[in-house]
């Protein structure tokens, strides 16, 4: 469902936050070492929360950047979106040079194109949720019938049609977020940014609304960057993780290249408490070759398949991909690094 | 022996300089007053630029009042040839839209009082007046307000200008005024408009500046344009900090349509009572003050209503209330149905028994009166030096009495000072200002340690402010008075912070005396200030003592306020963990409590000091003999220069106070 198609890409992107953060940047052809770049800044009190930040973002990828707090990650997202000026880089979305366009050009981009999701939800306290949602809509000038039954179809979506015109201290942090994300998607966007969406709900909830959101994913297979700081979320949701430490991203793969093959010491010890048998995916372990038997899912997870290995299976063949096969002795491989403590 | 600090050790040098040149003094009258040989005719050679330039203005002036009179004059018609029983009623939707069904009823009694106590029409005028400022107060502050909030350069200036607005008397600037649009309600109009701007513009910065990021950011990614993310998304949000704004520009707006009454030519309800006071007619200046305080408390219930109204609920009755008070309108008479003049004979027979009682309660209020006079107001005028006769204290300033005074005061100084030398420091101060008395401290004492106070705490833009506004005032030959307004001012907030203060800390401690305390104290400061002069007037006449009164009367809120405020907020777990070391009550609250509280009782005491600056002009009224009463002159001699000058004083040494008190402790 990935396709090979590029939607968003950045080369060298910096932000840099202080009293004159131009200074560094005003020629043109900048070609220093980024962490020597980054070391001055500091030095000089500037806080380069966005570093050299490099990656392509493909068109119904989910893409997911990770983070701990304070890393930058918010800053990124808020660079992609224009919502702050690049000090420094190249942005192109679906080929266009984004720090370039005006700001008629930008707003009519954010208006069809893309979608936000925030943290702290961002939603208007003195419109109802119908409203909330619908209002995208009526920026855009649509009338007011037409835009309410978008927006009442975008409250099903995330199943609170019931509490359409509940104001939003009337609703609960997690039907707040819903609304958010029904409001986010109300113009059909492409380019779909979630910022923290979940961090300020308590685990059942966030549980809850991450299989709500692969749910979502499924059915309208946008292409999305989401933030996060935790890893188990990012593991779940996740095709591809940008890991990010102090402004700079630090490495970017899949959860199973992050979990198995750590760039660094600082990687590793991000995601030493994760239970890879439940992050590791059949896919991420398959390998050439044929075997009998019933065949497993390429997205199961390896805790699946925990009866069948107690048993004495040796081999599974993939499901949907002949010629691929999964080994027990790397499931088993991977389980003995989970029990050692990583 | 206690270590001085580098700011002690400059403090100390200053003391004993200060205190040479008391002692200079006595041999040396140039020291006393600002000398008058130094005096400029700064007032004339103002004039003569204000008095051509503001004629000059005269057909802009013109051209404006007649915008604001056409509106005002339909405004008065409108409620005039309204039956007053319609009016009460659609006043009391409007009520019971905006705060519910107790506001309504509260609305229909206090307007019913109104009409039958005889006072409709002139109730009706200051409506008007009101109805006319606010909208162009709320219209123009709300344009500064957002003009601060998107140019955050333009900010700085504007903030000073406001609060050179809020604290230059407005008959200081009514002449020129005057000037321009001529005698009318126009004058009295604009000087209210400028004077109720300010917290619109505060309040409207305050609320554009809160709008969380995160609703700005999803506006924008909405695909807001600049206009739509302004009005669809921060205006809506900063609504309930708007409203508050309305309520504040309202109740100034009100409170200065009363005071600009004293120019008199509009048949308000000011002008009503400034007259019954004129005519030592107690009984109606009594009616007429209740109707201000009804009014009052009316709009600010209602304005407030709105702020924290919730929408989108009508209440049941709105329509068909709404109905009835137009029909009434339509089928009742006007003005014939109006009371007749049974309320204002049943004030006037209130005279004889007010008088009555004035007669009886005279020993009594005597009693503090004398007490205050000489037990606070002469030393703090005179000094021991001058209240030291046998006219005021009954002894002479005998040489051993100036002995031991001396002897007193240099003990006092060194066994404070031994302990912390800022103790001795301000008991030695305190014993030359109480020695000399505020208003004859020798002047260039009073340069060095304003000059010094302000470089410390606010840097060259305070000092050149404190020191202007003192050459100024001794230039201008309004030395002395400053000094007395200096004096009146400090007397005022010593008894209201004393007063204020206690209730504050009683009111922190119990429940119930705070819950009682509370409507009080909103009532209070709903009141216009001009409301506070009649019961001073009624029991002490003319006279210093008089404004004195009213002065505490409205600047004993603010410590209340913020002194309960201060206290309740202290942080449980530290006065937990001083009551689990074992600290009294009284231990508990000196030693934890206040010193927590410290930051909120400084901006109390700030309050009460700016309370009782904007007091000192109105409480001219009864007789004072300071800067106010200056700036109440010039205005009667439509002396524009002169008023400015003693205007921009009091303004001047307003910011300076304010500024002073707010720094952060040396
Ligand atoms: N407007 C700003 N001005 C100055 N510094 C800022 C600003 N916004 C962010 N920063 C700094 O940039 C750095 C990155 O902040 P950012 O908000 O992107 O972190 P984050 O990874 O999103 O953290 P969190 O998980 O807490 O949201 C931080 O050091 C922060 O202090
Ligand atoms: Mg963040």
């Amino acid at each position: 469902m990935v396709s090979e198609s590029i939607m968003l890409s950045c080369r060298a992107l910096w932000k840099v936050f202080g009293p004159r953060p131009g200074y560094y940047f005003d020629t043109s052809g900048y070609r220093i070492d980024p962490e020597a770049l980054v070391t001055r800044l500091r030095q000089e009190g500037h806080i380069p929360a966005v570093a050299d930040a490099t990656f392509d973002v493909r068109k119904g990828e989910i893409f997911v950047i990770m983070g701990l707090s304070g890393s930058g990650k918010s800053t990124l997202v808020r660079c992609l979106s224009r919502l702050l000026d690049i000090e420094h880089g190249v942005l192109e979305f679906e080929g266009r040079d984004l720090s370039r366009v005006s700001g008629r050009e930008l707003t009519e981009i954010r208006r069809r194109k893309m979608g936000m999701v925030f943290q702290s939800f961002g939603l208007m306290p003195h419109l109802t949720a119908l409203e909330n949602v619908a209002l995208p809509l009526k920026l855009q000038g649509m009338a007011r019938a037409p835009r309410e039954a978008r927006a009442r179809k975008m409250l099903e979506l995330v199943e609170l049609a019931s509490r359409e015109d509940a104001l939003p201290a009337q609703l609960s942090g997690g039907q707040q977020q819903r609304v958010g994300i029904a409001r986010s998607l109300a113009p059909d966007p492409e380019l779909w940014f979630l910022d923290e969406p979940f961090s300020a709900l308590d685990p059942l909830i966030r549980r809850q609304m991450q299989d709500e959101f692969l749910r979502l994913q499924r059915q309208l297979k946008k292409t999305i960057i989401f933030i996060t700081h935790d890893i188990m979320e990012a593991c779940r949701l996740a095709d591809r993780i940008a890991l990010m430490q102090g402004g700079r991203i630090i490495q970017i793969g899949t959860p199973a290249d992050i979990l198995l093959k750590p760039a660094d010491d600082y990687v590793a010890s991000f995601t030493a408490e994760v239970a890879l048998s439940r992050a590791i995916r059949v896919r991420d372990l398959a390998q050439p070759g044929a075997a009998e038997g019933p065949p497993v899912a390429p997205e199961a997870l390896l805790e699946t398949l925990l009866a069948d290995l107690a048993s004495g299976r040796q081999r599974f063949p993939v499901q949907g991909q002949p010629g691929q096969v999964l080994e027990a002795d790397a499931v088993l491989a991977v389980l003995r690094r989970d029990a050692g403590g990583g | 022996m206690a270590r001085f600090s580098r700011s002690e050790r400059l403090w100390a040098v200053l003391l004993a300089v200060s205190a040479l040149m008391v002692v200079l003094a006595h041999q040396m009258p140039v020291l006393r007053g600002f000398p008058t040989a130094l005096t400029l005719p700064l007032s004339e050679a103002l004039n003569a630029v204000i008095t051509p330039v503001f004629e000059a203005l005269r057909p802009i002036g013109r051209l404006l009042s007649t915008m604001i009179e056409a509106p005002l004059a339909a405004i008065r018609a409108g409620l005039a040839w309204a039956p007053w029983p319609a009016t009460v009623l659609g006043l009391a939707m409007l009520a019971l839209y905006a705060g519910g069904r107790r506001l309504a009823v509260f609305a229909l009694l206090a307007l019913g009082v109104v009409a039958l106590m005889g006072y409709w029409p002139k109730a009706m005028n200051t409506l008007a007046l009101v109805l006319i400022s606010v909208p162009l107060a709320v219209g123009i502050g709300f344009a500064l307000g957002a003009l601060g909030h998107l140019v955050p350069k333009a900010r700085a200036g504007l903030i000073f200008l406001l609060d050179v607005m809020q604290t230059w008397p407005a008959f200081g600037y009514l002449i020129p005024l005057l000037l321009m649009f001529g005698f009318g309600p126009a004058a009295g109009l604009a000087a209210s408009v400028i004077f109720s701007i300010p917290p619109m513009v505060r309040n409207t910065m305050l609320g554009l500046d809160e709008v969380p990021p995160a609703i700005v950011e999803s506006a924008l990614m909405a695909g807001a344009r600049p206009g739509q993310l302004f009005w669809q998304a921060k205006v809506p949000v900063a609504m309930p900090q708007l409203m508050v704004g309305v309520n504040q520009t309202t109740m100034a707006s009100l409170s200065m349509v009363i005071i600009i009454a004293i120019i008199g030519g509009f048949n308000d309800i000011g002008w009503e009572v400034l007259s019954a006071m004129r005519a030592a007619e107690l009984g109606r200046s009594l009616g007429a003050g209740l109707v201000i305080v009804l009014i009052a408390v009316l709009l600010d219930r209602i304005t407030r209503g709105f702020a924290g109204r919730r929408r989108g609920v009508a209440p049941r009755w709105l329509g068909p209330g709404l109905m009835a008070a137009l029909v009434l309108a339509l089928l009742l008479p006007g003005e014939a149905l109006l009371p007749d003049e049974e309320g204002q004979r049943w004030l006037r027979r209130l005279d004889a028994w007010l008088l009555g009682f004035v007669a009886w309660s005279a020993p009594v209020f005597a009693v503090l009166r004398n007490a205050i006079t000489y037990g606070v107001m002469l030393p703090m005028r005179l000094g021991f030096s001058g209240a030291a006769s046998p006219m005021v204290w009954g002894f002479a300033l005998s040489a051993p009495v100036t002995l031991t005074y001396i002897a007193v005061s240099l003990g006092g100084v060194v066994a404070l000072g031994c302990r912390a030398p800022w103790r001795g420091i301000g008991f030695g101060f305190a014993a030359l200002v109480f020695w000399t008395g505020l208003p004859g401290f020798p002047w260039p004492g009073v340069f060095l340690l304003m000059g010094f106070a302000t470089w410390r705490a606010g840097g060259a833009g305070l000092f050149a402010l404190a020191m202007g506004a003192l050459l100024l005032a001794g230039v201008s030959g309004l030395w002395q008075p400053m000094m007395q307004s200096i004096y009146l001012c400090a007397v005022a907030v010593l008894i209201s912070f004393a007063i204020g203060a206690t209730l504050g800390v009683i009111a922190a401690e119990s429940d119930r005396f705070s819950a009682l305390l509370r409507p009080v104290s909103d009532t209070l400061q709903t009141m216009p200030q001009f409301v506070f002069l009649i019961p001073a007037l009624m029991l002490f006449r003319v006279g210093e003592f008089t404004a004195l009164i009213a002065i505490v009367l409205y600047a004993v809120v603010p410590p209340i306020r913020y002194v309960e405020h201060g206290l309740r907020s202290a942080r449980a777990d530290l006065t937990e963990a001083a009551v689990q070391m074992g600290a009294t009550p009284w231990q508990l609250l000196w030693q934890v409590k206040l010193p927590l509280a410290r930051g909120s009782v400084r901006l109390g005491l700030n309050q009460t000091i700016m309370a009782a600056l904007s007091m000192l002009v109105i409480a001219a009224l009864v007789g004072t003999r300071e800067l106010g009463q200056q700036v109440y002159v010039a205005l009667s001699r439509a002396d524009a220069g002169a008023g400015l000058i003693a205007g921009a004083v009091i303004a001047a040494i307003a910011l300076v106070a304010d500024r002073l008190l707010r720094a952060p402790v040396a």
